[in-house]
């Protein structure tokens, strides 16, 4: 069997565009999972969307999974042991209704802490997520001071147990690092939205705001979300849902 | 007068090459730390080790910016990648008397920060809580260093003369 020189022509042009075209696709997929020599860019901005009518009164579960994966250690002294979570109860008086959310560092796109730092060790990540580089906090705790939310805490004392990922020492003012160890490593959630879900609450969801495809972005495009002290205008990363 | 002085000299050089001879341990002149270098001998660190000597801090200081801006989290220079090859093999530390870390800097007498907030566990090890007594005993040895010269005298290694 022979071709002629219109088929040839055209079985190679559909060849050279498939070619052309596959790599194409994959090059997106490759831009969207970043490998670990690459620098984090503003293509992403992580954020969470809590659900407070889901959160259960009593359980702790996040605050627990949020302290073990990240080697928060208590001395059993509730006024300085540093929280990076910590459960908030709200009670409205006129009607009695209590309910309670998880309340964190909620990595805000103009972050006062960033503001007030002397020295550039509070920071915010080009993905959005607000940090303390400790090897340049001098602890002045201005931040702290700074922060609406109350998310930041100064460590105290001496500290054991660090894990590898999360170094934390004497001295330095720390906070919800929006667990970004597994935000590099590409998990894709945090070890509190993990302990939600495993509870099965779900009141916990970890995501990209600035994807239009992703759970996140779909729920806050669908139904109504608050952020907290919204008049401040800090566009914070966590919305909340139900208060 | 100036013929008793070179006898004196001439006797006191014949006593003390003597005592020299009589000494084989000539290394122990200058003490050296004696840390142990890897736990699998046939591991190649991530650069030379007169380049690592002389210049661990550089690759340190340079990946831990890299690391906590911009998110980078390459192993090459990383400092748990440091500690989870250079871990003692029974203590699982850097730290302690014949740490890796903590024998040489107690040696050279230069302050080891790192582990005020890093770990010094490796990874695999740190599932169990460490003692606060490795950072005291860094604390310990790092002022015995600093108060005499003598305790370094039972780190000496026999090997090259520098």
């Amino acid at each position: 069997m022979s071709i002629n020189r219109r088929q040839f022509l055209g079985l190679s042009g559909a060849a050279v565009a498939a070619t052309a075209l596959a790599p194409g696709l994959r090059l997106i997929e490759l831009a969207q999972a970043r490998s670990p020599e690459e620098a984090v860019t503003s293509l992403h901005r992580w954020g969470l969307l809590i659900d407070a009518s889901k959160c259960a009164d009593g359980c702790t579960s996040c605050v627990d999974a949020c302290h073990v994966e990240n080697g928060v250690t208590s001395h059993n002294r509730p006024a300085t042991d540093a929280q990076w979570i910590r459960k908030v109860t709200l009670k409205d008086k006129q009607t009695g209704h209590v309910q309670t959310l998880p309340l964190m560092c909620l990595h805000c796109e103009h972050p006062p802490c960033v503001d007030v730092c002397p020295t550039g060790a509070s920071f915010k990540r080009a993905d959005g997520i607000v940090l303390v580089d400790k090897h340049i906090c001098i602890g002045c705790r201005y931040c702290m001071m700074a922060c609406p939310y109350k998310a930041r805490s100064f460590v105290h004392e001496v500290t054991t147990g660090q894990k590898a990922h999360a170094p934390r020492g004497k001295g330095t003012v720390e906070s919800c690092t929006l667990c970004v160890h597994k935000v590099d490593r590409g998990d894709g959630s945090t070890a509190c939205a993990d302990a939600c879900k495993q509870e099965g609450h779900q009141a916990i969801l970890f995501g990209d705001l600035k994807d239009p495809g992703s759970e996140i972005s779909k729920r806050l495009a669908s139904q109504p979300s608050t952020q907290l002290r919204a008049d401040l205008k800090l566009n914070t990363g966590v919305r909340f849902q139900g208060i | 007068m100036k013929r008793l002085f070179l006898v004196l000299c001439t006797v006191l050089a014949m006593l003390s090459s003597a005592v020299y001879a009589a000494d084989d341990r000539k290394s122990a002149r200058v003490p050296l730390p004696a840390f142990k270098t890897s736990t699998d001998k046939s591991a190649q660190c991530v650069e030379p080790t007169d380049v690592m000597r002389r210049d661990h801090m550089q690759f340190i200081l340079h990946q831990r910016d890299k690391t906590v801006h911009d998110g980078i989290r390459t192993t090459k220079h990383s400092f748990a990648n440091c500690v989870d090859c250079h871990a003692d093999a029974k203590t699982g530390s850097v730290l302690g008397k014949d740490g890796f870390c903590e024998s040489c800097h107690a040696y050279t007498a230069v302050k080891l920060d790192c582990f005020e907030c890093h770990s010094a566990l490796r990874e695999t090890a740190n599932v169990t809580t460490p003692s606060s007594s490795t950072v005291r005993a860094l604390n310990v040895s790092q002022q015995e260093a600093g108060e005499s010269a003598g305790s370094t005298g039972s780190r000496q290694v026999k090997g090259k003369n520098p």
